[in-house]
């Protein structure tokens, strides 16, 4: 039995650490465990709701539009306002674009590397690597000459001996499949990607005058005003310009990412067996498509147990708890209870080991993750999940799409449940939003026509909200469900809570000692070799972790006020 | 012509980008800098002449939105190829190694190139819990940070968490977060890019010009380089006719908001925050927070998660009409054209600080302190 520590697990957000028993080339055992704190909720008490938005936008940069719209629904659910149709729409756009822009940087810039050799690349035919290209798609980067370019480029690279970034990396390692020129091919995208990123996200500075961390959000409708006529507003110029970005964002994905998927995919079908997890899949639904408080939703809530895709259960918020038997917090009942974020109580008590430190107990508490549970069980949630419940719900662009990729890889709908699954659910989501985002775009221009109001003035000011309410808000991440909930007395904030997608997912044991989802996902996983567990990146990345969201709790009682001064 | 040029050479034209846009784009640097046009040449000469410098990145309790932020660097081209030119050999976000070959890189670069590298932070240090508030590899971020900021030729805190505590630090830090500053004092030419999170434009702007001139800009009290913390955003507003005309947005979506009038009243806090904002803009200048209607939160200021909240309370910090009347009189006196002059820069500085002392303290001291930081850096800079 070896022992291995991955930390820092790098190409993620935040700071995660896994720890494994390996033994007769695959993981027996497993622990995740998050590294940092930051405390937001409790810096949230006592403010102005209004402001809350933008400091849990901090919370994380990278999926940089959750938390303030998580947090404006539940400041909204609580004081009783309603936005208008126009900030419904510009919200779904900005919801929609940040997916897809999240999901397109996860595969090539965060995850790729795991499948993708980039030594490997130099070894490669350009006219072959050519070929390869133009069966898969009539993407018009794909003549010799540019393949060979790429190349070069990254020979140079090389040669100059200075290789930054992809210095001391796992290449040459046996579990990379791919032949050169689809490793040639994929290093092409990685570097379109790179470019097509920062120009796509334009839509979110035209909406929210910048990236990362918008600042157009306000509760109880959004700040960018909308006129036709007006050029200080979203008007029919920026419609306009909207339009382009989003073409560009679409041809990208169905023209590159998806053929990029499947011909990767193609080469690692073996992992369709490995990396399944808990096998339960949480999702809260996404992009009202009316203005109703039960809004009809584009991407369906529900819940799937024990990967029975028969059955979709209703998605009940009462059934959400947290534990933390496992993590460095201390509940006053005792730590064997789940509470209910609306009666969350939390203590931290960091009981590891000083740093610096080679190994956690993972007997005892090992994370300041806690451990969230639906109804008592853990849940995998993200794109799997969401694809998951949507084909069970019979949303039928999802179900053409999965069973298109399902027949391309000659796999039957099992095959879902692994790493490679939540690969190809996460493009597969990607292609059906930026196919639909357009028509969110072709709403709000004719909406604006006759209706031009962006917000619910009449629940801006504080004296019109009841002396005491509490709301929930409910938003489906990039990485999966997020809720945040919200406690107001007098006009401040009294208690905040956050469950958050990779909480659900990276969280450590419960207090029955059942994994979290990471951990569960990563048992059987094969490594070929213990000092260069490149296999366990893969099933981590494939849940896209995001860790500074994961870890945000904080309770006034036995806290650490210190600014502590050091010599 | 020399190797590192050749290498420079081949790599532009590799990207297609031609000698023209590269010197438009020195060119575009120089303005950034508030440097002659002349001056354009010689960055180009330098970035082609200076060898690949080392750069390492390190993230403690952040959000990565400086990652991203440092992701969107793109005007033009040939931007790009200048953050290129730096080998990135550490950042966890981006990095192909990880667990303990990426520490074994960044160890290596701590030894093999000690006090040649440039170290770049991200996040806040947590002082608390004996610093497991934050750990990479076992190691608490502050034993990493005086390691391998002590060992750097210069530091860059990047983002407003890394140079002053930000968010992790607002009240009642409850993990005892500073600043690099605080944390790990005595560093060899800190320099602080403050703003949640800071724009890339000033990380570039900032990398050229110490590749062109060997030295760091001319900082301010705060550390930050003059050439993007110099003025307020008020002062460089495109919306700051309606401030002098007395043309305020007072309702989400009425008329004056769509038609751009100034947020002054929904709680600007553009007055107290100095930034280039307004003239660098975001995303290859495409729009900037008061672009899209939202007031400016104040986010490169120290505390401002503090000291610039409830962010939609004007700067009087008092319901109703307090200072919004005293400001509804500026405006009155300059729309009835009580002189022409007044309108200019010199009255409208003057009834600011008039009307903040007269009705706010702390919004007085914050702006009294922006001032003495600005003459402060402004001496510094001659000095």
């Amino acid at each position: 039995m070896t022992h291995i520590v991955v930390d820092p697990v790098t190409r993620i957000e935040g700071h995660l650490r896994i720890e494994a028993e390996v033994d007769g080339g695959a993981v027996r055992e497993a622990w995740s465990s998050s590294t940092m704190f930051r405390g937001v909720e409790l810096i949230l008490k006592g403010r102005d709701p209004r402001d809350a938005w933008a400091f849990t936008q901090r919370i994380c940069g990278v999926c940089t539009t959750v938390h303030a719209i998580a947090s404006i629904r539940a400041v909204e659910n609580a004081i009783g306002a309603t936005p208008p149709p126009n900030a419904r729409l510009l919200r779904n756009l900005i919801i929609a674009s940040q997916c897809v822009q999240d999901h397109v940087i996860h595969f090539y810039h965060l995850h790729a590397l795991d499948w993708v050799d980039i030594v490997s690349a130099l070894k490669a035919d350009p006219a072959k690597t050519a070929t390869l290209a133009q069966s898969i798609s009539d993407w018009p980067l794909s003549s010799p000459t540019y393949f060979a370019a790429v190349q070069n480029r990254v020979k140079n690279f090389v040669e100059r001996g200075q290789l930054g970034p992809f210095a001391n990396a796992y290449w040459g390692h046996s579990a990379y499949k791919l032949p050169a020129e689809a490793n040639l091919m994929a290093v092409a995208h990685y570097l379109e990607a790179l470019e097509w990123q920062r120009e796509v996200i334009k839509i979110h500075a035209v909406l929210g005058g910048k990236n990362p961390h918008l600042q157009g959000f306000l509760v109880g409708g959004m700040a960018t005003p909308v006129d036709p006529d007006k050029q200080a507003s979203i008007n029919m110029g920026s419609i306009a310009g909207m339009r382009g970005l989003i073409a560009k964002a679409r041809d990208f994905v169905a023209r590159v990412y998806i053929p990029d998927l499947l011909a990767v995919a193609s080469f690692y079908k073996d992992w369709a067996g490995y990396g399944g997890g808990v096998g339960n899949y949480l999702v809260y639904g996404e992009y009202p498509e009316d203005d109703t408080a039960q809004a009809k939703l584009f991407l369906p809530a529900g819940v799937i147990r024990n990967k029975d895709l028969s059955t979709v259960e209703p998605f009940d918020p009462q059934k959400i708890t947290e534990q933390v038997k496992h993590s460095w917090y201390d509940y006053a009942g005792g730590d064997d209870d789940g509470l209910h974020p609306f009666s969350g109580e939390t203590s931290p008590n960091y009981t590891g080991p000083e740093p610096p430190y080679e190994r956690l107990n993972t007997d005892e508490k090992y994370s300041w993750l806690k451990s969230p549970r639906y109804d008592g069980e853990p849940m995998e949630v993200g794109p799997l999940s969401r694809m998951l419940v949507a084909y069970a719900s019979g949303h039928p662009r999802v179900q053409e799409l999965v069973g298109t990729v399902l027949e391309k890889l000659q796999v039957g709908p099992e095959a879902l449940f692994s790493t490679l699954g939540r690969v190809a659910a996460r493009g597969i989501e990607t292609l059906v939003l930026a196919e639909h985002m357009e028509s969110w775009l072709d709403e709000l221009a004719a909406n604006m026509q006759q209706d031009l109001r962006i917000h619910d003035n009449d629940k801006w000011d504080p004296s019109s909200w009841p002396k005491e309410c509490s709301g929930a808000g409910f938003h489906e991440a990039p990485r999966g469900a997020l809720g945040h909930w919200v406690h107001i007395k007098d006009g401040a904030i009294q208690n905040y809570q956050c469950i958050v997608p990779s909480t659900w997912n990276a969280g450590p044991r419960d207090a029955a000692g059942r994994r979290g989802p990471y951990e569960e996902a990563l048992l059987g996983t094969p490594v070929a070799d213990a000092e260069k567990p490149l296999e366990i990146l893969r099933t981590v990345h494939s849940f896209d972790p995001c860790m500074a969201c994961g870890v945000h709790v904080v309770d006034t009682k036995r806290r650490e006020i210190a600014r502590v001064r050091v010599p | 012509m020399s190797e590192s040029d050749n290498w420079f050479m081949s790599e532009l034209e590799t990207r297609g980008v031609s000698r023209r846009d590269f010197m438009g784009y020195c060119s575009a640097v120089a303005a950034v800098l508030a440097l002659p046009r002349t001056a354009a040449a010689r960055i180009a000469a330098q970035i082609q002449a200076t060898e690949k410098p080392v750069l390492v990145w390190l993230e403690f309790q952040d959000c990565a939105g400086n990652t991203e932020s440092f992701l969107r660097a793109s005007r033009p081209t040939a931007a790009q190829v200048v953050l290129d030119t730096l080998s990135v050999d550490y950042h966890e976000t981006i990095m192909a190694a990880a667990g303990h070959q990426a520490e074994e890189a960044l160890a290596n670069t701590v030894k093999e190139k000690a006090g040649g590298y440039i170290a770049v932070v991200e996040g806040s240090i947590p002082t608390g819990a004996g610093g497991a508030y934050c750990t990479i590899g076992g190691r608490s971020a502050l034993q990493i940070a005086r390691e391998v900021c002590g060992g750097a030729a210069a530091t860059i805190a990047m983002g407003t968490c890394a140079t002053f505590g930000g968010l992790p630090a607002a009240a009642p830090n409850p993990t005892g977060a500073l600043g690099v500053a605080d944390a790990v004092p005595g560093v060899k030419d800190l320099i602080n890019l403050s703003a949640c999170p800071a724009n890339v434009e000033n990380l570039t702007a900032l990398i050229v010009y110490f590749l062109t001139f060997k030295r760091w800009p001319p900082l301010d009290a705060w550390r930050r380089p003059l050439f993007a913390y110099g003025k307020s955003i008020h002062d460089n507003c495109e919306r700051r006719a309606h401030f002098d005309a007395g043309q305020y947005v007072e309702a989400w979506g009425d008329d004056a908001h769509r038609t751009g009038y100034c947020l002054y009243k929904m709680g600007c806090k553009g007055p107290v925050t100095f930034q280039n904002c307004p003239n660098v803009r975001w995303n290859e200048g495409t729009n900037w927070p008061i672009g899209c209607g939202h007031p400016c939160i104040g986010c490169a200021e120290p505390d401002f998660w503090d000291k610039m909240t409830p962010f939609y309370a004007h700067l009087s910090g008092v319901p109703g009409f307090g200072v919004a009347s005293s400001v509804d009189k500026v405006g009155f006196w300059a729309t009835v054209g009580v002189g022409a002059a007044f309108a200019a820069h010199g009255f409208v500085s003057l009834g600011k600080r008039w009307w903040l002392a007269e009705h706010h303290p702390a919004a007085r001291e914050a702006a009294e302190e922006a001032q003495r930081r600005a003459d402060d850096g402004q001496k510094g800079g001659q000095q």
